[in-house]
């Protein structure tokens, strides 16, 4: 244990952006602390498109709401659908990779057939699809982009699987009779967990950013709800007179993205002793 | 790949296709948007019960779903892919239209990311972890985590509000008007296609031949150009199959953006209006031509790597 702990924290990299990470996740949850007290959603038409100053430090909108605030509750938004994506993707694609594996035969094929059919097709396009015709809200955006990225779990969690499946001790455990819940979960899933971890950790960054085109798209979150893809959105038709608007949404996404990304590399660095 | 292994893969491809449109067709029976009742709204009458029950009829959506998906494959191995309830046009007509704007748009961005990354990850593997490994992996890593709408916006606010050197609206189908959007979708593809460049070299170059032609005393340029880099095609085109399809499927974004006439602005307006036989046609399209391009590359490799031909 001990070992290990250092094995994390030695790692510069790591502890910095985990850090950064948990100065994010921390924003999202002190959001109404740290923006004053001001409502995102509430604003008044008279202070609308006001430029940043000292009362706005990020400027208002066209509904005269605060955006510092807004990108403040967006974190909320932001965080919470792309975890909650990222944890049904895991979830369910570890789950059947597992059961394709272990099982073979018509499961596999099943399984790996849908898959296949998944991966075969350009993921946003469908994505974009699935979300429009479930009909526009952020709960959709997520089954959409989960409908269309569990198959690279499944088919990773499998071929782990596959790995182990024919081994003697499997056979030996098989043998002495554990049942087969006991195999699946004491020694197939173990089997998996650390490569898809770390997967499930580099995607942070990529499924937030899909999140949020789908909302910059009109597919996701719904206004007023201050969330930074649609809150892009509204921006656009205000590009020349109030820059502002779109601005500061984008950096807060960007921003968050280069941070899970760079956690999620150096979280495989650890792990992952191979890459280099 | 033989005879034998491309008729497999059409076959699979077929089966993938049925799936697709089945899905879509799925999907399109679940929504909760009514395309009788918007073939009214969208001219701006308010219509009656009896005139929708009507449209519905006319457009056999009175039918069970089984037979509604028959005639529409049906119709669709015909060519037929249904009218646009929205444009009043044939599907077909609508998405040939917009094909080779999206096409254009792809193939540029394509070309612009083949340009920067194979020199970028060669320079960047041959010069591992030294400064400029780290600055072109710098660059690349801010490359894929830059969100690709908020970098056209970006450039549109400079180039076109600001510098005034490029039009806003890319509308007019000139060379001038593909400059941002193509870059603008390039950007994330080369960051990413950068690295697939320099780990795919990297593997090469670490692995035993190399070691030994550089203890026979083959010069590194001989070594590099000679085996290094025609060993690590393969890979890196398998890649360029997967990114051009990710390209195709991103351009809706970076289109509505730019105003761009392509594919994915009008399924976007499709969506929206709840156009239902102009989003499966363009689904089924864009699944079509990605399947292509994947079994165009696969087929290549029969050129590039020999020990393919040898296999059975």
């Amino acid at each position: 244990m001990d070992k290990k702990k250092n094995k994390f924290l030695s790692n510069k990299g790591f502890v910095l952006f985990g850090i950064l990470a948990l100065i994010i996740v921390l924003v999202a949850v002190f959001a109404p602390v740290l923006a004053g007290g001001i409502d995102p959603t509430a604003g008044s038409l008279a202070d609308a498109i006001m430029p940043p100053d000292a009362k706005h430090i990020f400027g208002t909108d066209k509904m005269g709401r605060d955006i510092y605030a807004r990108v403040l509750y967006g974190a909320r938004i932001s965080l919470a659908s792309t975890f909650a994506l990222v944890l049904v993707i895991f979830v369910i694609g570890t789950a059947l990779g597992v059961l394709s594996g272990y099982f073979g035969g018509w499961v596999d094929a099943v399984i790996m057939r849908l898959a296949d059919m998944m991966i075969a097709f350009p993921g946003l396009v469908l994505a974009i699809a699935v979300a429009g015709m479930l009909g526009a809200s952020m709960r959709n955006a997520i089954i959409a982009i989960a409908l269309v990225t569990w198959p690279k779990y499944a088919r990773m969690a499998r071929s782990l699987v596959l790995k182990v499946r024919h081994t003697d001790y499997v056979y030996a455990a098989i043998v002495t009779g554990s049942s087969t819940w006991r195999m699946l979960w004491k020694y197939m899933l173990p089997n998996t967990i650390t490569t898809l971890v770390i997967t499930a950790a580099t995607d942070i960054g990529s499924m937030m950013m899909e999140l949020a085109a789908l909302s910059f798209l009109g597919f996701g979150a719904q206004p007023p709800a201050p969330e930074w893809g649609s809150m892009l959105n509204e921006g656009r038709d205000f590009m020349q007179s109030a820059p502002w608007m779109m601005v500061y949404p984008g950096l807060a996404i960007f921003i968050t993205v280069v941070v899970f990304n760079m956690l999620g590399d150096n979280l495989r660095d650890i792990l992952d002793p191979r890459e280099e | 790949m033989n005879k034998n292994a491309i008729l497999s893969r059409l076959l699979q491809m077929v089966i993938v296709l049925i799936g697709i449109s089945f899905l879509t067709f799925l999907l399109t029976y679940l929504s909760p948007g009514d395309p009788a009742r918007n073939l009214f709204t969208a001219s701006g009458i308010m219509p009656t019960t009896e005139q929708i029950e009507e449209a519905r009829k006319m457009l056999g959506l009175d039918k069970p779903f089984f037979t509604q998906y028959k005639d529409w494959i049906l119709n669709c191995l015909q060519g037929n892919f249904g009218e646009s309830f929205m444009l009043h046009k044939p599907v077909t007509e609508l998405l040939l239209d917009r094909l080779w704007p999206t096409l254009k748009l792809t193939i540029a961005s394509a070309v612009l990311m083949l340009l920067f990354s194979v020199p970028l990850g060669v320079i960047s593997a041959v010069n591992h972890n030294k400064p400029i490994d780290y600055f072109v992996r710098a660059i690349t890593f801010f490359g894929v985590s830059i969100p690709n709408f908020w970098l056209g916006l970006m450039l549109i606010l400079f180039f076109c509000v600001k510098m005034r050197l490029l039009p806003v609206v890319s509308s007019a189908g000139d060379f001038k008007s593909l400059i941002l959007p193509a870059v603008t979708l390039a950007v994330a593809m080369t960051a990413k296609y950068t690295r697939q460049v320099r780990t795919a070299v990297l593997e090469e170059l670490h692995s035993d031949y190399v070691i030994g032609a550089r203890a026979r005393g083959v010069s590194e340029n001989k070594i590099l150009w000679g085996n290094v880099l025609p060993n690590s095609l393969l890979p890196l085109i398998t890649m360029l199959g997967l990114s051009v399809g990710s390209l195709l499927g991103g351009t809706s974004v970076v289109e509505i953006i730019f105003s761009y006439p392509g594919l994915g602005n009008l399924a976007v307006a499709a969506i929206t209006s709840a156009d239902y036989f102009l989003v499966q046609g363009y689904v089924l399209w864009v699944s079509i031509i990605y399947m292509v391009i994947n079994l165009i590359v696969d087929i290549s490799y029969n050129y590039i790597d020999p020990r393919m031909r040898l296999r059975r």
